[in-house]
């Protein structure tokens, strides 16, 4: 009897690594109809899909796969919708191994179903080819909200609002909308133009959105109720670079990740001097920390024409915490990764430039607090290497400009804001919070569930009381 | 949208005034607070402090120095323009109490700077003694503004083209030893800052600066304004602008500012060429 020949995985076309490791377009190509039809028939059409159980926002997955499989991609991007708001940028940025993926039972014994892949496919197909309808406001309830952040939770708290027919302000600090996902995702890996076709889907389903209002400096949460607002959402993210506090840290060439990806992303720096902000284009560049965001920051490196890119970090590979995917692309586009590695000290000449850096080598030890190995030091290993360009990427803290402003507000010992994780009530009433100000830097479907979950409290409190 | 509702050109047309229509901000602004200003989608975020408020009106008032090419743009704009982004207040305004007898000196646009705290340090019941310095007589600005803000005021100028003939610091110094100081604030170019920080710090009199670090955002959450204070980095968009004096890094701040010079310098030709 000749056995059934598995069909396998779709394989993502992609910009050839020698040419893309230079421009800042878009990576995936993404799959072709045909493509997505095929991958979509490898879904088992599970009763009890484990799939869904390692979404955080519960996405019908088989549902939308089924729609795909027959042709119906319309159908799917709108069952995609029924339960996540920015399937476009999901698609292309959730963790999935670590998610939905991971958990797909064909995963099991070889490769999961492409659900990431098939999501992007979905979304992006409506974006180009569908009506461009916004979904159907309720009655209006004369009731008015003010969203402070515009990210992906403030994104999801403002849709669902207005879908129930509330009026929706959303106030954003910097001069356009999207929060990380203009400001620190890069290009070429979340296009611009698709964020902005979602922010244009909100304000045509209504919401009102006022940029260049920093909430507790330009107006305080205080001052919104005072101003007739009912209740407020604040989805206004981690926004506080840390630093490593070593000597020579303010030496010409350092930058926090949130200042190279926003002079790069938001203010378009690759683009200089068509656009005004300059960016420093380093040619050995070093950036420490493992994460999306060091990843983000090596790769936009790259294309800003680096001769090397380095990414130090202090455990080993298994550890680090960027999407697998991700590390792949930026190996592909030939960044090096110095592992095991710590810096102790920054050196720079006579103007304040950098020119180097002091690292020490570690070892694993035992495991720590997050039940990873502890990095520790080899006493004696301190080395040197040259660089003119050092990206700091080693997480963010919450920003207490507004949390500070907002009294009766409680916060943990972070500063983040103490947020009731299953309604996001905070401990002002009338005052919600989620995503990243509440749980720290974590992701965007995160940042979306929490305000899913806060739109529906909120919207029983405007209908029933606190 | 920002409106621009009044412009005036000083000190040669080097240095231009804008009144600008903010309702919201005018109502909130103290100080030592600035906005972030963008001329354009294209521009840079430029930050510059507000000179003065008018809350009725709701209008502020910017001063700035024309150096580079946000802001060649920002002097393109005229009356019944729209800045394309305008936010504010930012920034820890200054503390304003009455300390007694305070020295307020100030250079360049600096000056514009100084304004409100003079005036609001003067309002608060302070004694203020005024200095004032600028290359030349005809570089100088807001000198009867500054004169109604102040009890007394001094003004220097490097050529002799009026008062004092020499820098700020002489007269400074010479304030300081026939009197007894609370407090001094200077505000201008940083080796102006520097110099003075030195003086006072001979004299032990509390002294602050605005710094003028490169910005980004202005919230606090990029870095680019880092500062040393001390032991400690400050971010001067939100820690500051004003730090005390004695504790600042200067020369760091010095280069750091000239972090972008080919940049800057790149910019402005183009600029410049496309505008000829
Ligand atoms: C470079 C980078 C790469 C990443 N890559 C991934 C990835 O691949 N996959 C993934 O899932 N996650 C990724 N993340 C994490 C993810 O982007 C965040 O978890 C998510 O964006 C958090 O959403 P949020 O809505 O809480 O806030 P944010 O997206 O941080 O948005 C907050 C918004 O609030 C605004 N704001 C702040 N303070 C105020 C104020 N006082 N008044 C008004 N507005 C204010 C900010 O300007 C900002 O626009 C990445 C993050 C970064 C920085
Ligand atoms: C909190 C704050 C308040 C300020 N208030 C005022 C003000 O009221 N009036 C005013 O005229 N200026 C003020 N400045 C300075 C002003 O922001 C800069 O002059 C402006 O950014 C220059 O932009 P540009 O593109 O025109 O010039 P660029 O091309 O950026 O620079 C041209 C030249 O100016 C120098 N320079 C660049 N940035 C600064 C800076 N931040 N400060 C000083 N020199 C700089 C450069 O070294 C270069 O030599 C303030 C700065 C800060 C941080
Ligand atoms: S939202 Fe993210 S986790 Fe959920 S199904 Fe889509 S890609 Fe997977
Ligand atoms: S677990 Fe995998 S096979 Fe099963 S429904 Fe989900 S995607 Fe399809
Ligand atoms: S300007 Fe970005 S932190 Fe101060």
């Amino acid at each position: 009897m000749s056995k059934k020949i598995k069909t396998p995985r779709a394989k993502m076309p992609e910009q050839d690594p020698d040419a893309r490791r230079r421009n800042f377009e878009e990576v995936p190509l993404g799959l072709t109809e045909e493509m997505a039809m095929i991958e979509a028939s490898r879904c088992l059409q599970c009763k009890k899909p484990l799939c869904v159980d390692g979404c955080p926002v519960s996405v019908k997955i088989p549902e939308f796969i089924k729609l795909i499989s027959e042709k119906d991609f319309s159908g799917a991007a709108k069952k995609l919708w029924e339960t996540n708001a920015l399937p476009a940028v999901c698609g292309r940025v959730c963790p999935q191994e670590d998610q939905c993926e991971g958990k797909c039972i064909v995963g099991k014994k070889g490769e999961p179903v492409a659900i990431g892949y098939l999501e992007k496919f979905a979304a992006d197909w409506e974006r180009e080819n569908g009506s461009g309808e916004v979904p159907k406001v309720a009655k209006k309830t004369g009731k008015k909200i003010g969203v402070v952040g515009s990210g992906p939770s403030a994104i999801t708290v403002a849709g669902d609002l207005l879908l129930k027919g509330h009026d929706v302000t959303i106030f954003e600090a910097f001069h356009k909308p999207g929060g990380v996902l203009v400001y620190g995702i890069p290009e070429f890996r979340l296009p611009k133009a698709i964020v902005a076709s979602e922010i244009a889907g909100l304000e045509k389903m209504g919401a009102n959105i006022e940029c260049n209002t920093v909430v507790g400096a330009s107006v305080s949460v205080d001052e919104l109720f005072e101003e007739g607002y009912d209740a407020v959402y604040i989805g206004v993210g981690a926004g506080l670079p840390r630093f490593m506090n070593l000597e020579g840290e303010n030496f010409i060439g350092i930058y926090s990740a949130n200042e190279y990806l926003t002079r790069t992303n938001l203010m378009k720096g690759y683009l200089f001097p068509e656009y005004d902000t300059p960016i420093a284009r380093g040619k050995n560049v070093v950036v420490l920390g493992a994460g999306n965001v060091a990843m983000d920051s090596a790769r936009t490196a790259m294309r800003l024409g680096a001769d090397s890119v380095k990414v130090v970090y202090r455990r080993s590979r298994d550890e680090m915490p960027a999407r697998n995917e991700e590390l792949h692309h930026a190996e592909e586009e030939k960044i090096e990764f110095v592992l095991l590695t710590n810096p102790t000290k920054f050196y720079g000449d006579e103007n304040g430039r950098l020119t180097g850096m002091e690292c020490l080598k570690m070892e694993l030890g035992e495991p720590d607090d997050s039940g990873r190995r502890r990095p520790v030091p080899i006493e004696g290993s301190e080395f040197d290497f040259d660089c003119d360009l050092v990206v700091v990427s080693v997480g963010s803290n919450a920003n207490p400009l507004l949390t500070s402003s907002t009294p009766g507000l409680e916060l943990n010992r972070w500063g983040n804001i103490a947020a009731d994780p299953a309604t996001g009530k905070t401990s002002r009433k009338g005052v919600w919070a989620g995503g990243d100000i509440v749980t720290g830097a974590a992701t965007v479907i995160l940042a979306m569930g929490a305000g899913r979950d806060a739109a529906t409290s909120m919207h029983d409190y405007l209908t029933l009381g606190w | 949208m920002p409106k621009i509702v009044n412009r005036e050109e000083m000190a040669q047309g080097t240095i231009i005034l804008n009144e600008i229509k903010a309702t919201r901000i005018s109502q909130k602004a103290k100080p030592g607070q600035f906005v972030i200003l963008q001329a354009d989608e294209t521009g840079e975020r430029i930050p510059l402090t507000m000179a003065d408020t008018n809350p009725e009106k709701g209008t502020i008032t910017i001063i700035y120095m024309v150096v580079g090419k946000s802001t060649a743009k920002f002097k393109e704009l005229k009356v019944g323009d729209d800045y394309y982004a305008l936010i504010g207040p930012l920034g820890t305004p200054t503390h304003i109490e009455n300390v007694g007898k305070v020295i307020c000196v100030g250079g360049g646009t600096g000056i514009a700077v100084l304004h409100p705290i003079t005036k609001a340090l003067k309002e608060a019941g302070n004694d203020v003694t005024t200095i004032l310095g600028s290359r030349s007589y005809d570089l100088l600005i807001m000198e009867e503004e500054m004169k109604a803000a102040s009890t007394k005021l001094h003004i220097c100028t490097d050529d002799g083209s009026k008062g004092h003939h020499g820098f700020v610091t002489d007269v400074l110094k010479e304030t300081l030893e026939n009197n007894d100081i609370d407090l001094v604030v200077a505000i201008g170019p940083i080796p102006m800052m520097k110099f003075c920080s030195l003086i006072t710090k001979d004299f032990n009199v509390k002294t602050l600066v605005s710094l003028n670090p490169i910005m980004v955002d202005g919230t606090g959450m990029c870095g680019c304004c880092r500062v040393s204070i001390g032991n400690d980095t400050k971010f001067a968009c939100v820690d500051g602008p004003e730090f005390d004096a004695h504790k600042v890094d200067f020369d760091e701040l010095g280069k750091r500012l000239a972090s972008y010079l080919d940049e800057e310098k790149q910019s402005l030709e183009a600029y410049e060429k496309s505008i000829a």
